[in-house]
């Protein structure tokens, strides 16, 4: 088995291979963080439409109770206090997306026990599908992978789609990070109940976790819970980047692609995070909202780096305090240090989606000098996606912006960062992307 | 806890990033050629290293030049016009005049690149391009072989080396006759194999016991520096692979047809500059195709157009212009050639 799984090695094509930075965070056992004298929960942490408010200034709010309904009829799920307190206000506050969203503020009670409110026992398992998903929306569950794609709106399969595989994506390629990896060897038990309530929510046959076989002792770990009747099983793939992105993983499972901009269930496929799974399993049985999540603290620039609990909503500022942040000259980064998103503000607080927090020494994150492309075709062989990013750079620097995206597939690229990452000329690739993407959308929406 | 706010700065991601630099790939390359140029110093004496230092110094002299001249940064230090001089020199006879050589190595960076937009922007191998050029100006000298090994290679030059600028160079057969030791002549394996039928053994090639230029030396010794770039992850090892790819399967339709007539697919991949052409310079980078199958196809063709002008053309060694030609023909292959995308719908989905 041993040899024939060298040879076999399930993986997609190109990608690469980052140092992987794992090991200050991965062993160590996860912490939970006080609370925050104040939390900012914005009201848009997830893809769709805001959350609407329905407390208002100066109530008294308990932890875990509802705040925000999801907005009708649209793409949304609701907000639930993350400590009990006083809600300070509700107004503009920095975020991870750039500019300011609306957000509710709210001081926490010094002396409240901070027991969370739950709405009481449900059985899932007498549940239908429908009974589920509506669930799982009141949960405020989103994708916990980073892209904050709401749960619930993953399990509703268009009537003529069939879901026979719900895909656990267990990958965990960016370097440093290690929530996934804590959640795995940590709530495994959780995890387990999260899938099956997935598969009774879009009728799938079986699911499969995907996971990088670097961590040989976390799929242990699972193997020995697999529950007996055969549903679920753990496949191991190659330890690469993009591992986690879903369009790589089910190549590298299953051997199939999502058709380009796409979706999963086209091709009967579901695919949901580890710890999303693992969130859903102990919320849904308790009708628990979602208040808190796991996540990676670690960088050159911290005395205690690790895995941390924190409520949502918890400022960037307090975390780092906590972690020992020495305040040097550093890069701050939410996310991992290919995908992350830069901090402008310390007062930016954690949203569902966020997984890390990073703090990177300036020197070894500085770029050199832009050059001109040498035409290498390093970035072609690293694409995941297999675009021509060496084209579509030139055409950027002659802003056509517009051929990018009709002939050079601008859009299928998800801005994973191995072009860039891969270059010689030092050209930041995915930006000119970005920039060019951001400029198409402006010029369809004035063009009607 | 009063601490400074700490200095944050902004950028996208990316954060990390994977050496090497192009400056540190050209590098390399330097290297990587080195071993050649020690060993072509060895075979033809003094005369091969004023050749080398003579293009090397003209290549980078001309790129300092036109960096002044339009304001810019000097790009001197990228070494890629250092390449381009070490390159060429290793293109021409051991004893091309001087001045020539410099008159080559100043077409190669003035028209073969500056003229373009600098590194990044030429159509053509710089390196090729003033060779093109020193060979329709002076094609005398440029097909003037003088024989490896030669007596006192280390004590004096070969004559025609000192030539006088816009004078005709002394003729070197008489001494060619007197320095080389025996049974040598100034016939490169190529200029055999075309006027008089003779078809070098494939150890001599290998080893690089034979006339022609520095960069049609030893094959063993190519591959080597070629196998170190490739180690390095700094040579796109399928360039060569298939430039030579093309001229076995073209040499081999020939060798099947007549074998006394036309020689092996081996002869023709160790004679000559193939080797060192395909490796080094039909694989610059800029100049070549970036797509998977756009390199197959470039390489396929360079191989083909090679050994056809080889056979048939009025030329001796015509890898250099199947190379430019393949450079010239790079932006429509490359149209042609766009990978298929992760995904991509069947006909009719939308
Ligand atoms: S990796 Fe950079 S230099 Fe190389 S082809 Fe791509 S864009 Fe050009
Ligand atoms: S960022 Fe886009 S173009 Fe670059 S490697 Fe990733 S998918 Fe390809």
């Amino acid at each position: 088995m041993g040899l024939l799984q060298l040879f076999s090695k399930k993986t997609f094509p190109h990608g690469i291979h980052p140092p992987e930075y794992k090991d200050e965070t991965s062993r160590k056992k996860t912490i939970r963080l006080a609370f925050a004298p104040e939390i900012v929960l914005p009201l848009s942490q997830h893809i769709g439409a805001p959350a609407i408010p329905i407390v208002h200034k100066g109530q008294f709010v308990e932890r875990g109770e509802l705040i925000a309904e999801p907005a009708e009829n649209a793409l949304s799920v609701p907000i639930h206090a993350s400590v009990s307190g006083t809600v300070k206000d509700i107004e503009l506050m920095p975020s991870a997306k750039g500019p300011k969203v609306k957000s509710i503020i709210i001081t926490t009670s010094p002396s409240s026990p901070q027991i969370p409110l739950t709405g009481g026992p449900q059985d899932y398992l007498s549940m239908d599908s429908t009974q589920i998903i509506s669930a799982v929306k009141e949960t405020g569950l989103v994708g916990l992978g980073g892209a904050g794609f709401p749960s619930y709106a993953k399990m509703m399969v268009p009537k003529e789609r069939n879901i026979h595989t719900v895909v656990i994506n267990g990958c965990e390629c960016e370097p440093f990070l290690t929530t996934d990896h804590r959640v795995m060897l940590e709530k495994v038990d959780a995890m387990m109940t999260g899938i099956n309530i997935a598969i009774k929510a879009v009728n799938a046959d079986k699911a499969i976790i995907g996971i990088e076989n670097n961590k040989r002792e976390v799929m242990d770990v699972i193997r020995d819970r697999l529950p007996d009747d055969n549903l679920i099983s753990v496949e191991a793939v190659e330890t690469k980047y993009p591992q986690g992105a879903e369009k790589m993983l089910v190549k590298s499972l299953l051997g199939v692609e999502i058709p380009s901009r796409g979706l999963p269930s086209e091709i009967g496929l579901a695919i949901f995070n580890v710890a999303t799974m693992a969130e859903m399993g102990s919320l849904l049985p308790n009708r628990q909202g979602l208040i808190e999540r796991i996540i990676t603290v670690t960088g050159d620039e911290l005395e205690r780096p690790g895995n941390y609990i924190v409520p949502i909503g918890t400022p960037l500022k307090y975390i780092l305090d906590f972690a020992g942040f020495t305040g040097a000259e550093a890069e701050l980064i939410l996310g991992g240090p290919m995908m992350g998103l830069p901090v402008s503000s310390l007062e930016t607080p954690v949203t569902k989606g966020t997984g890390a927090v990073l703090v990177l020494d300036k020197r070894a994150t500085k770029r050199d000098d832009i050059q001109p492309c040498i035409k290498c075709s390093m970035c072609l062989q690293a694409c995941p996606i297999n675009l021509n990013p060496s084209e579509l750079g030139q055409l950027a620097a002659k802003r056509r912006y517009d051929v990018m995206e009709k002939d050079y597939h601008l859009n299928d690229c998800f801005e994973c960062g191995c072009c860039s990452y891969v270059c010689p000329s030092n050209i930041p690739l995915v930006q000119y992307f970005r920039i060019a993407k951001a400029l198409n959308r402006e010029r369809h929406i004035q063009n009607g | 806890m009063a601490k400074p706010s700490p200095k944050i700065d902004i950028r996208t991601s990316p954060y990390i990033r994977k050496a090497p630099t192009v400056a540190e790939i050209m590098r390399n390359v330097v290297y990587a050629l080195m071993p050649i140029a020690v060993y072509g110093v060895y075979q033809f004496g003094l005369s091969a290293l004023l050749l080398m230092i003579t293009t090397t110094l003209s290549c980078a002299l001309t790129e300092q030049l036109f960096c002044t001249l339009s304001g810019k940064k000097s790009t001197v230090s990228d070494f890629s016009a250092v390449i381009s001089g070490l390159m060429l020199s290793m293109s021409l006879p051991p004893g091309f005049p001087l001045w020539m050589a410099a008159v080559a190595g100043f077409t190669a960076i003035a028209m073969g690149k500056t003229l373009f937009g600098g590194i990044g922007f030429n159509v053509f191998n710089p390196a090729l391009v003033g060779r093109a050029f020193v060979q329709a100006a002076f094609p005398v000298s440029i097909t003037t072989w003088t024989p490896a090994f030669a007596e006192g290679r280390f004590s004096e030059l070969i004559p025609s080396t000192l030539a006088i600028p816009f004078m005709k160079p002394l003729p070197t057969e008489a001494w060619s006759m007197t320095v080389a030791p025996d049974g040598y002549t100034g016939a490169t394996p190529l200029s055999l194999m075309k006027y008089q039928n003779i078809f070098t053994d494939s150890e001599q090639l290998l080893l690089g016991m034979t006339n022609g230029a520095v960069g049609e030396s030893s094959a063993i010794l190519i591959l080597l520096c070629g196998g170190y770039l490739v180690y390095r992850k700094m040579l796109d090892w399928r360039i060569p692979a298939a430039v030579i790819t093309g001229t076995v399967l073209t040499a081999s339709v020939f060798y099947l047809i007549d074998p006394t007539d036309y020689p092996s697919p081996l002869f023709m991949v160790l004679a000559g500059g193939l080797m060192f052409a395909s490796i080094f310079m039909a694989s610059d980078m800029v100049a070549s195709p970036v797509t998977p199958l756009g390199i197959f196809i470039f390489g396929l063709l360079v191989g083909f157009l090679t050994v056809i002008i080889r056979l048939f053309g009025g030329l001796t060694e015509s890898i250099m212009y199947a190379i430019l030609f393949g450079n010239a023909a790079t932006p429509l292959i490359e149209s042609y050639t766009q990978p298929k995308i992760y995904g991509t719908r069947k006909k009719g989905g939308k």
